[in-house]
């Protein structure tokens, strides 16, 4: 069975809470915060004021540049507000605020539940009504779908990879949505495929969900699709893009600034691919999504399908509560996933999951000294050295830092996942790498000045 | 017998090749260097902290013997006085500049500024602060975890337990910036030092609304602009939801500390002014319920957060 | 709600092992051959182990309480490890004033005047073991006879260690019994008896994930290799196979492959450096074994590659992702 080449770890998975829950549907918000960047890039430029009525999927910001993407409304009301708010971490960030009154949705939007095969559209009118509709990587990336679909010249795209792999603990959403929305989600498959002319498509899915991969053979049988389905060894982070390819074809993307596109692949999320279905298809624009909510300490765990801006307390309390005492609420999964402190904030396009975390394993490990185990190099699917990055980081040696390719780091977290000394390897290798990009920018912004 | 002569005339015979060796070495790689360089190094404090923006003191006495023009040059630790000896040295125009001192305007000291959270992560500023708003709702308030602390060379800034806040000693501040440059927060300045370390200064940087920072924090700046229009000289503007006062214009006249409503204006070093009755920005423009309180309360703040442990 | 929330990036799950749960695997896997030895040589063996763990233990406790100063760091076990390594090194005979003398030198000297564990650039207990070697040569070298306890009948070395036999010339290669020599029955020190019992403990850690097969394995591919063609230089015959497995299975090799040479602290971060690492022991362990004028020579090699392990972790670098050219 096909993994990564180098690295990875086995975190126990958990998916058992939650991954036979159905997909629900989470009542109706009655009052939603629309973040105007929630996707990677320039935030988008809203496009109304307070006081104006909206219907749900009308656009309400729209994507300032190429590298940004429109947002709809996900539901049907007034604009209370376009101000700063606080976000999951606590820091304001510019929200639109419409308050519910029924669910009117645009006239346009086909809202019914009849599967629609064919397209007749050309390739660059599905980009552009993808485009239209917000789409964004909801693995929780959130890069612009519609800029992963523009190949650039010169480059060709050779395969399609949708990942299904979720290998994040916990998280169940695209596994639920591969299983009870499977058919939908291939005709978004072959959508895409026809939007980048490409022959061969791959679902990329971890071994740990059979059903997933048995029901979509199933459908492809059926249905003659013309997809295939690659059933994947257990192995975190086998959903990285760069892993998921490796795995797949055997390819290796090269170092930044090399991009997927560079070895002939394109890779899609699962989830995002049934966007592009409804959206191609449907008229419908990225409006709503599937969000796990789950953790030991959670009552009832829930696969819930959720309108963009609810606040996350909303399916924090359809779930039973947060348990008592310490908690970390994290938006995502436990490997990749951002704590918060602010659980009214709302979810957004990538937020695939809520994982609750209560007493002690809400709080770190204990820290002691570095016994040079080597278990962060043998764990680091890049192939870095994540000891020697943190303790240049911590002595702030940047230029060090760069020569041990910081920049390849994908911030995985297998290195502090498995250091026994339970140091936290990923803080200084993020400060590092984020403060080593800033460094090659700069560098790169003063070339091209010197330049003219 | 045999053997130790042997070892004898190896051993030898290896330290003499070994010395001719380092000696062409020595000759070759040797570096011509201005011996002034040497003596300007002796004369800088030899503190090595970076603070002049040279990679230490050695590179510091190179730029000084080396550039004609040392006005841009600084050793804010030797301050003037050395500055002066250099230059006299040199036979060059010594740089002239006022001493400063490093100051930090944030007044969220653990009564007024509730924790929101636990932060559970490596205790350094810079990461903390790269994620997520801090343990208080404040956006922009001294963290406490030190990262100014470990860039200090000379022992001058610590972290009050009791506070949550970083306090500069200003007698052993030597007003190198590097903690103005540690601090991912900004909140460090480098202000003029008046004599017997007086000072008075906006001690936030909230740029939130108003009623944003009283929520998350009691003793930051509204902005409201008491303070400014009671300013004779033009000391202070408003700027972004926050008041800064222009160490340079300041004259110590102190009717800001008296007018201030959230008590973010410290005074230190000097006796608040006496109560005044009828102050000429005393017509309250009903904005908030902060503004009503009596003017002996704020000032009693002003002293509790001076003299806070 | 009375909850507290907790804040930290990314990840928020950690692996079950720590230090100490690494070191707890590794006390397992010396347990066999530690019971090898207390067969053998009987109950002197708990006596000498007994001394050496807690001496280690107490002089940690004391620099650590009265000299380092910092958080108390005995739970993570590494000084039970150092002391039971010192003892695996030890003659069943050895007065006590030695033990103590070697666990001083291992714990004190080699490893918490770095800075404690994780600091300490060569191994404590091989530091401690050579310091005793090289300061009490004939307590560290006169070995007391075997008493098979359990079957065995091999007294034929009679307290001389089958290098040393070898050396001094009193015997061939071709009368060692390998036999004896893999079981547990030739002299030696308390831990080098038994290969079986090494090789299985070597085998757990392996299983748990404690080390990687890099280490063990290209230390003894290497000494074999290394013996294979000496022989072959020698003019081979029955030897080309005799040779390998002789010193394979004679004095410190499992010893010094599975549990010395593979110290977290002490050897080289990437498994191509553990590789150069390993055959680097191999190589000068057999130099020192044939033409050294010691008759083993396993710690002096590992401490000879201990030190030059910075430097393979400098320049030798793990296999990166994405910089292999990858065809289009």
């Amino acid at each position: 069975m096909k993994t990564f080449p180098i690295g990875g770890v086995h975190p126990s998975d958990n998916k058992k809470w939650s991954c036979t829950k159905a997909i629900e549907t989470l009542a109706l918000p009655d009052v939603v915060n629309i973040p105007l960047g929630q996707h990677i890039g320039a935030p988008a430029t809203a496009k109304v004021a307070k006081g104006d009525k909206v219907l749900t999927g009308q656009l309400i910001a729209e994507a300032t540049g190429f590298m940004s993407a429109n947002i709809h409304s996900p539901i049907s009301g007034t604009v209370t507000a376009v101000d700063l708010q606080p976000n999951g971490q606590g820091l304001r960030q510019m929200m639109i605020t419409i308050k519910r009154e029924g669910d009117e949705w645009m006239p346009e939007i086909d809202r019914s539940k009849e599967l629609k095969r064919e397209c007749a559209l050309d390739s660059a009118a599905i980009i552009s009504k993808i485009k239209d509709a917000g789409i964004v990587g909801m693995g929780g990336a959130t890069f612009p779908t519609h800029v992963k679909l523009s190949i650039p010249n010169g480059c060709k795209a050779e395969f399609l990879i949708i990942n299904g792999v979720e290998c994040e603990p916990y998280l169940t959403s695209d596994h639920r949505t591969m299983l009870e929305r499977g058919e939908e989600l291939l005709v978004g498959v072959e959508i895409l495929k026809k939007a980048l002319n490409v022959e061969k498509a791959i679902i990329g899915v971890e071994n740990n969900k059979p059903d997933a991969i048995a029901n979509l053979n199933n459908i492809i049988t059926k249905g003659k699709f013309a997809v295939e389905v690659e059933p994947l060894k257990v192995q975190y982070p086998q959903g990285g893009e760069k892993q998921l390819i490796a795995a797949i074809t055997g390819r290796e993307v090269p170092p930044p600034p090399g991009l997927p596109i560079h070895v002939g692949a394109v890779v899609c999320n699962a989830s995002t691919a049934l966007a592009v279905y409804e959206a191609v298809q449907k008229n419908k624009p990225l409006i709503e999504r599937v969000v796990t909510i789950t953790g030991k300490a959670v009552k009832e765990p829930r696969n819930l399908l959720t309108r963009m801006g609810t606040p996350i307390s909303a399916l924090i309390e359809l779930a039973g509560g947060l348990p008592e005492g310490d908690v970390k609420v994290v938006n995502g999964g436990p490997m990749m996933g951002r704590a918060m402190v602010n659980i009214d904030s709302p979810v957004t396009k990538g937020c695939s999951g809520i994982t609750v975390f209560s007493g002690g394993d809400a709080h770190r490990v204990p820290t002691s000294e570095c016994i040079k185990c080597a278990k962060c190099v043998e764990a680091c699917p890049m192939g870095l050295e994540p000891y020697l990055l943190q303790r240049l980081a911590s002595k702030q040696m940047w230029a060090e830092m760069e020569v041990e390719r910081i920049p390849d780091c994908i911030e995985c977290g297998c290195c502090q996942y498995t250091c026994p000394a339970g140091i936290a390897l990923l803080d200084y290798v993020r400060l590092g790498k984020q403060t080593v990009m800033g460094i090659i920018r700069a560098r790169a912004a003063a070339a091209a000045a010197a330049k003219k | 017998m045999t053997v130790l002569l042997s070892t004898i005339l190896t051993l030898s015979v290896l330290g003499i090749l070994a010395a001719v060796i380092l000696y062409f070495v020595a000759q070759k790689f040797k570096v011509e260097e201005d011996p002034r360089i040497d003596e300007v190094e002796k004369m800088l404090p030899g503190a090595n902290c970076g603070g002049c923006g040279f990679a230490g003191c050695r590179a510091m006495a190179e730029a000084l013997v080396l550039r004609d023009d040392i006005s841009a040059l600084f050793c804010p630790v030797g301050g003037a006085e050395c500055m002066k000896s250099t230059a006299a040295y040199l036979g060059k125009v010594a740089p002239e500049k006022e001493p400063t001192v490093a100051t930090v305007r944030c007044g969220g000291v653990c009564g007024k500024r509730p924790r929101t959270n636990e932060y559970n992560a490596t205790k350094s500023c810079v990461i903390a602060s790269s994620f997520y708003v801090g343990e208080t709702a404040c956006a922009y308030g001294c963290l406490g975890y030190g990262d100014c602390v470990d860039a200090c060379k000379f022992d001058a800034i610590k972290v009050n337990p009791e506070t949550g806040i970083a306090e500069v000693d200003p007698d052993k501040c030597t007003a190198c910036g590097a903690c103005v440059k540690a601090c991912p927060k900004g909140i460090i300045e480098l202000r003029k030092k008046w004599p017997k370390n007086r000072a008075v200064y906006v001690s936030c940087v909230s740029k939130d609304k108003g009623a944003v920072t009283m929520k998350a924090c009691k003793a930051g700046c509204i902005g409201c602009g008491k303070c400014a229009k009671v300013c004779a000289f033009g000391a202070i503007t408003v700027e972004n939801g926050v008041a800064y006062i222009d160490s340079q214009k300041c004259k110590l006249c102190r009717k800001c500390v008296n007018e201030c409503p959230t008590g973010a204006i410290v005074l230190k070093g000097m006796d608040p002014l006496p109560k005044e009755p009828k102050a000429p920005a005393a017509k309250p423009t009903a904005e908030k319920p902060a503004a009503e309180k009596p003017v002996a309360e704020p000032k009693a703040e002003n002293k509790s957060v001076n003299e806070q442990k | 709600m009375a909850n507290k929330f907790i804040v930290a990036p990314a990840p928020h799950m950690h692996n079950p092992h720590s230090t100490q749960s690494l070191m707890r695997d590794v006390i397992v896997a010396l347990m066999p051959a530690l019971l090898v030895s207390i067969a053998v040589y009987g109950l002197s063996v708990l006596y000498v182990t007994a001394v050496a763990v807690a001496s280690c233990v107490l002089v940690e406790f004391l620099v650590q309480k009265y000299l380092l100063g910092g958080a108390p760091t005995l739970g993570n076990l590494s000084a039970v490890v150092t002391g039971l390594l010192l003892a695996f090194n030890l003659p069943a005979n050895i007065p006590w004033w030695i033990i103590v003398i070697g666990a001083v030198v291992a714990i004190g000297v080699a490893k918490m005047t770095f800075g404690g564990l994780g600091h300490n650039p060569f191994n404590p207990a091989l530091v401690g073991r050579v310091f005793l070697l090289i300061a009490y040569p004939v307590q560290m070298t006169s070995f007391p006879e075997i008493k098979p306890l359990v079957g065995g009948v091999a007294d034929a070395f009679s307290g001389a260690t089958p290098l040393a036999a070898i050396k001094s010339g009193a015997m061939s290669v071709a009368d060692a019994d390998l036999m004896n020599m893999f079981g547990g029955f030739a002299a030696g020190s308390m831990g080098e008896l038994s290969a079986a019992a090494l090789l299985l403990g070597g085998l757990y850690m392996i299983w748990r994930r404690v080390i990687t097969w890099h280490i063990p394995v290209s230390v003894l591919g290497s000494m074999a290799a290394f013996a294979f063609v000496v022989a072959l230089a020698q003019g081979g015959g029955a030897e080309l196979y005799a040779l390998p497995a002789f010193h394979l299975l004679a004095g410190g090799a499992m010893l010094g492959a599975i549990f010395m040479a593979t110290d977290y602290v002490t050897s080289p971060m990437t498994p191509k450096g553990m590789v150069i690492y390993g055959i680097g022991i191999g190589v000068i362990t057999m130099v020192i074994r044939l033409w050294g004028a010691y008759p083993e020579g396993m710690s002096f090699a590992i401490l000879l590659m201990n030190a030059v392990t910075p430097l393979i972790n400098k320049y030798v670098k793990p296999r990166r992702f994405g910089l292999t050219t990858t065809k289009k």
